[in-house]
């Protein structure tokens, strides 16, 4: 074997450890998890049954209902890849395995690859379980959701969630005591200032603005016509996730490697506790 | 071919006609806090203070020190964890700061926490840290039983959860972990600190297995004398940063006329073992 495609086989092999890790603590943590996702429905319950009391004539109801419910689906799944990629940091330091994982041979980009992969997997199967629990719950009709498109276009933001995830992992690197924290406000950010429960064009103009360059805009919108009339995925929704993925990976990238540098000169990448 | 090697794909060539390691001038400060002098004011707090030695291939050498004396400091210098802010560290030749990548594949590391997720069982942190050195799932199934029966842990132990093992079983996880990858250098930061004597003994029985049957080079970083003199061919005192001297132990009591390696101590250093529990807290978070 060539010694680039040896490199690139202990790369692979590398990132799927990643994603091996992440499935032994899912299954090792199962129990938090089923807890974490009954409160996840409940919690989206509390936002959908808001379309019930406007007193709407049934079909607007719905139609009100399915749009929240999409919302607060790409809330969870925003949640759980922002916190699987800034628990990158934050959850080794704890356990204190965090020196054994950066003085491994495995390049970053294939560790925070590895660790937004299985982000990515264990977020859409927890957005699908959520999304098909509420509908069924309120009686939610969707008879022309294209779950294809919304599935798909989903995917294609995760990418771009990935991107942005690698800059807010950089966090509790940078701050051991509040970067966790301020993963969270990204992500809170990011989700008000793209419609997440209301159209963007309610919002200031200055948030408008903002909100175009957020991934989670256009799988909003998208994701919404998909379920609602059943839209395909339109190019107008694509290529702004497209742009933005290519955009924030190396930028990601890039501020991971600047805080993991921050780190060593200042003796911050060690266990805590 | 070693006992312990294990068949990964990081071939790395290690060159025969230099040392495994060479320190020159090693320096590395710390800036902290300093709540007396005002809340933005940094303290600049040096770690290590132009720390110059070599250890030659296969060899077994002791730092010896106190908590707080840069033993820690030099070992995640060494691990590609801390950038310098002078002097150089070269491992097998390679710049450990800016060859980091390739510096990782020879070396491994096994510390005073033994360090792994705890509600995974052994064979499960074992089986994820491998795969960051390019082992595969059909290699690490015969390889971790293989070599957690050579560190002397029950196998039908190694599915329950770390949590529920004892420190020295932990300890000898972390013993395995380290010796799956087959490293060229292995650093050995107070790897019995903290274990009962059975342990301990263990341990280092185990340390000495390494050394009979591994092309390895160990560096041991402890407090612990008697250890340092039964486990290295030189023992070398690490003091506030600075080292005193890295010499054979029967050197070392003859240079300065004594008989035991805490006498040396206290030669060298005008202070004795015991004095040194006293030392701030502080600088032992920093170092530590």
């Amino acid at each position: 074997m060539t010694t680039i495609g040896a490199t690139m086989r202990n790369e692979l092999i590398g990132l799927g450890g990643f994603v091996e890790r992440n499935v032994y603590l899912t299954k090792r943590y199962i129990l938090w998890d089923i807890a974490f996702m009954i409160w996840t429905i409940a919690n989206t319950l509390t936002i959908v049954f808001i379309a019930r009391v406007e007193n709407l004539p049934k079909a607007k109801e719905n139609e009100l209902a399915t749009i929240l419910l999409v919302g607060a689906v790409i809330w969870a799944f925003l949640g759980i890849i922002f916190e699987f990629m800034t628990e990158t940091v934050a959850w080794e330091r704890w356990e204190g395995t965090i020196e054994y994982t950066f003085m491994a041979p495995v390049s970053r980009t294939m560790h925070l690859f590895g660790q937004g992969a299985f982000a990515v997997l264990y977020g859409l199967i927890r957005a699908t379980i959520l999304f098909f629990a509420v509908a069924a719950f309120i009686g939610l009709h969707v008879p022309h959701a294209n779950y294809g498109a919304a599935f798909a276009l989903l995917a294609i933001a995760s990418v771009s969630f990935i991107g942005v995830g690698m800059m807010t992992s950089v966090l509790p690197l940078i701050s051991p005591e509040k970067g966790a924290q301020l993963g969270f406000v990204a992500q809170g950010v990011m989700l008000v200032v793209s419609g997440v429960y209301y159209p963007v064009s309610v919002m200031p103009h200055w948030m408008q603005l903002i909100a175009k360059i957020s991934p989670a805009t256009y799988v909003l919108r998208g994701d919404r016509a998909s379920i609602v009339s059943g839209a395909g995925m339109r190019w107008a929704d694509v290529w702004p996730l497209v742009v933005i993925a290519i955009a924030s990976m190396p930028i990601g990238l890039t501020i991971f490697r600047i805080g993991e540098r921050h780190a060593k000169r200042h003796g911050k990448l060690k266990r805590s506790g | 071919m070693s006992a312990f090697a294990a068949p990964t794909a990081l071939g790395t060539s290690v060159r025969g006609d230099v040392p495994a390691v060479e320190v020159d001038n090693l320096t590395k400060v710390f800036r902290r806090r300093d709540p007396k002098a005002g809340r933005f004011t940094r303290r600049r707090l040096p770690a290590l203070k132009k720390v110059t030695f070599t250890i030659e291939r296969g060899e077994c050498v002791a730092i010896l020190g106190q908590n707080g004396s840069g033993k820690s400091t030099l070992v995640r210098l060494l691990s590609t964890l801390l950038l310098e802010d002078g002097g150089e560290a070269r491992i097998f030749g390679h710049d450990a700061f800016r060859e980091a990548r390739l510096i990782r594949r020879l070396v491994n590391r096994v510390s005073v926490e033994a360090s792994f997720f705890k509600k995974m069982s052994a064979q499960e942190n074992l089986s994820y840290a491998a795969r960051f050195y390019g082992m595969t799932p059909a290699q690490t199934r015969t390889a971790i039983p293989e070599i957690l029966a050579k560190v002397g842990f029950p196998p039908e132990r190694r599915t329950e959860s770390m949590m529920n093992l004892s420190r020295g079983m932990q300890q000898k996880v972390a013993l395995a972990r380290a010796l799956l990858t087959s490293p060229v250098l292995l650093l050995l930061d107070e790897p019995t600190t903290g274990l009962d004597p059975r342990s301990k003994r263990e341990v280092q029985e185990f340390i000495r297995e390494v050394r009979r049957t591994h092309d390895a080079t160990i560096l041991l970083c402890t407090h612990d004398m008697a250890e340092a003199e039964a486990l290295a061919e030189r023992v070398g005192l690490l003091d506030r940063g600075e080292l005193l001297f890295l010499e054979p132990v029967a050197e070392v009591k003859r240079r300065y006329g004594v008989e035991t390696l805490e006498e040396a101590f206290f030669a060298a250093t005008g202070r004795s073992f015991e004095e040194e529990q006293d030392e701030d807290d502080e600088l032992r978070e920093v170092f530590g």
